[in-house]
């Protein structure tokens, strides 16, 4: 808990959804959707395949407007001021999103001119982004020769280079071995820890999401079912009970679901799997 | 895209930024996407070759044969010379026509939500991409020029008309490559974009002054040639290449066409783009 000291940290608030709705037709896949997420937060979004939780992303991110509600991020709406809030946060999604035709530099360097880093500034930039997530020595290789963590790293380190106070990452571990995934939470607990930037992460690794998250939401059909601390959420089970004890005792026992875009999503996810291992 | 004011409780920040810097900004961000693609060719230079094979076997087969044909040269120069600057505008065309196939790709990669999410205007992302198409473009026509030469095609080497056609080029790729990807905008899947890729390709290209003078055309495809802006580019390129190239519309024309075309075509284009991140 911040604040017993003196000078206590003044704790703003890094996001904060209103009623959010996103509708596909008759679909739901996000419903009413009410959060706050304050400054310097670790957040998980948990919940099952199809849950609504990449489309929560995607309304937060600007990449998709909402049917209803309201949401700021970094304290500019997301529907009259998305160029401002794009300016103000980063995103790491699920899916591949460094060229592998390019090198590690070079996506840097294509990150830098997107959002409009300074020239003199540029070089030095990435070189010491690419150092603070290990890369210095593969810099000038082709990023499709990459590790899968390797290109998770490269991937934020892209999405950090013009220090966003807020930070999406959409299944940051999908598809890595464990040490991989070590180091890419210790990377993310780095950035908070010495930047107080916000993450919101989303996971299948319940060991992950318990260990690392300040606070977790769990989204069930487009629902936020639970929110709270993992001690929270965890007692509220029983003694003894684990993260995925709460995922299965929460998540509704009828969903198994088969909204529309769940093949694809599946298909997604293990291709991505695969190109980055 | 709606814009609000001063908001009171906002953060200070940039929202008042200058309409100079936003420009500055707006080439800065174009060039950032067209260099990424220029990379990617140094990178992999072997695709320019194999695209060069096409240019080759239509001036050195097709124009070698046809050349012997009377009546399709229009008169002042030779058929090698007028077809010359028709494939060169082809192969650019063939080029940027597929150029929607890599924004499908990279919207199946994810690679196209990093640039969504970034603050460039779509229409700079847009306007990058069609400006990476028009420097491959110029890539072929530098093999065409070698070639041309060779053949002995009568080259026009001043470097002020050298300028002209590599703007033609530039525009006029820059043009199909923004068609191309409104095209991938509504199609959205490899598969069927292949399928209307090829079926674009054909009218466009023989509905226009390319290969043969719009003189020897029935009267409705010249009216579809009229309305084909590959016609205006290869106009502009016969004029700009060749020793003895002369215009039928003028440069004024050929280029004004072109100009109006793509940024009609970025502005719509721009607003699709955006809508493949849903």
């Amino acid at each position: 808990m911040p604040g017993d000291q003196a000078t206590a940290p003044i704790v703003t608030i890094a996001l904060q959804a209103f009623a959010l709705t996103r509708k596909f037709g008759d679909l739901t896949a996000v419903n009413e959707v009410t959060l706050t997420i304050n400054q310097g937060e670790i957040f998980g979004l948990i919940g099952p395949n199809g849950a609504g939780k990449s489309t929560l992303i995607k309304m937060l991110t600007t990449l998709l407007p909402p049917t209803s509600g309201s949401a700021t991020v970094a304290g500019y709406d997301i529907v009259s001021q998305p160029a401002e809030v794009r300016r103000h946060i980063g995103y790491v999604p699920q899916l591949l999103s460094a060229d592998g035709s390019l090198t590690g530099f070079e996506n840097m360097k294509l990150s830098a001119g997107l959002y409009g880093i300074p020239r003199a500034d540029r070089k030095e930039r990435i070189t010491r982004a690419l150092a603070r997530m290990g890369l210095s020595e593969v810099a000038h290789h082709v990023a499709g020769h990459y590790s899968g963590g390797m290109i998770r790293r490269l991937e934020i380190a892209q999405s950090l280079l013009h220090r966003p106070p807020v930070l999406f990452l959409d299944e940051p571990t999908v598809g890595l071995d464990p040490g991989a995934r070590e180091t890419v939470w210790e990377r993310v607990l780095d950035l908070r820890d010495r930047f107080n930037r916000t993450m919101i992460v989303t996971s299948h690794h319940m060991d992950e999401i318990d260990k690392f998250c300040d606070r977790i939401a769990l989204i069930d059909r487009g629902r936020i079912v639970a929110i709270g601390t993992p001690t929270e959420l965890k007692a509220r089970v029983g003694p003894g009970a684990t993260l995925d004890d709460v995922f299965i005792q929460l998540v509704a026992a009828t969903s198994e679901t088969e909204t529309e875009g769940n093949y694809g999503e599946v298909r997604r996810e293990r291709r991505s799997a695969s190109e980055h291992s | 895209m709606a814009k609000s004011g001063a908001n009171a409780g906002q953060p200070v920040s940039i929202v008042d930024r200058s309409v100079g810097q936003a420009l500055g900004d707006f080439v800065t961000q174009t060039l950032a996407v067209a260099a990424a693609e220029v990379q990617k060719l140094y990178h992999d230079p072997l695709e320019l070759l194999t695209r060069a094979v096409q240019p080759v076997l239509w001036l050195m087969l097709f124009g070698e044969v046809m050349a012997r044909v009377r009546g399709v040269a229009p008169g002042n120069i030779p058929y090698l010379d007028f077809l010359a600057a028709g494939i060169l505008a082809q192969s650019a065309l063939f080029v940027a026509i597929f150029y929607g196939i890599s924004a499908i790709w990279e919207h199946d990669l994810g690679v196209l939500q990093r640039y969504l999410v970034s603050p460039a205007p779509r229409s700079a992302l847009v306007l990058g991409k069609a400006l990476s198409a028009g420097v491959r473009a110029l890539s072929q026509a530098l093999i065409v020029y070698v070639l041309a030469l060779i053949l002995g095609v009568g080259i026009n080497l001043n470097p002020l008309n050298i300028l002209g056609v590599a703007a033609a080029i530039v525009l006029g790729s820059a043009l199909f490559a923004t068609l191309s990807l409104i095209i991938a905008c509504v199609v959205k899947t490899r598969e069927r974009f292949m399928g209307i890729g090829q079926v674009l390709t054909m009218p466009i290209f023989f509905a226009s002054n390319a290969i043969y003078p719009l003189s020897l055309m029935p009267d409705w495809l010249r009216a579809v040639a009229h309305v084909n802006p590959l016609t205006y580019e290869v106009d502009a390129l016969r004029a700009l290449m060749l020793v003895n190239g002369t215009s039928d519309y003028g440069l004024l024309l050929d280029f004004g066409v072109l100009l109006v075309a793509t940024a009609v075509l970025t502005t719509i284009a721009a607003r699709m783009y955006g809508r493949m991140g849903y």
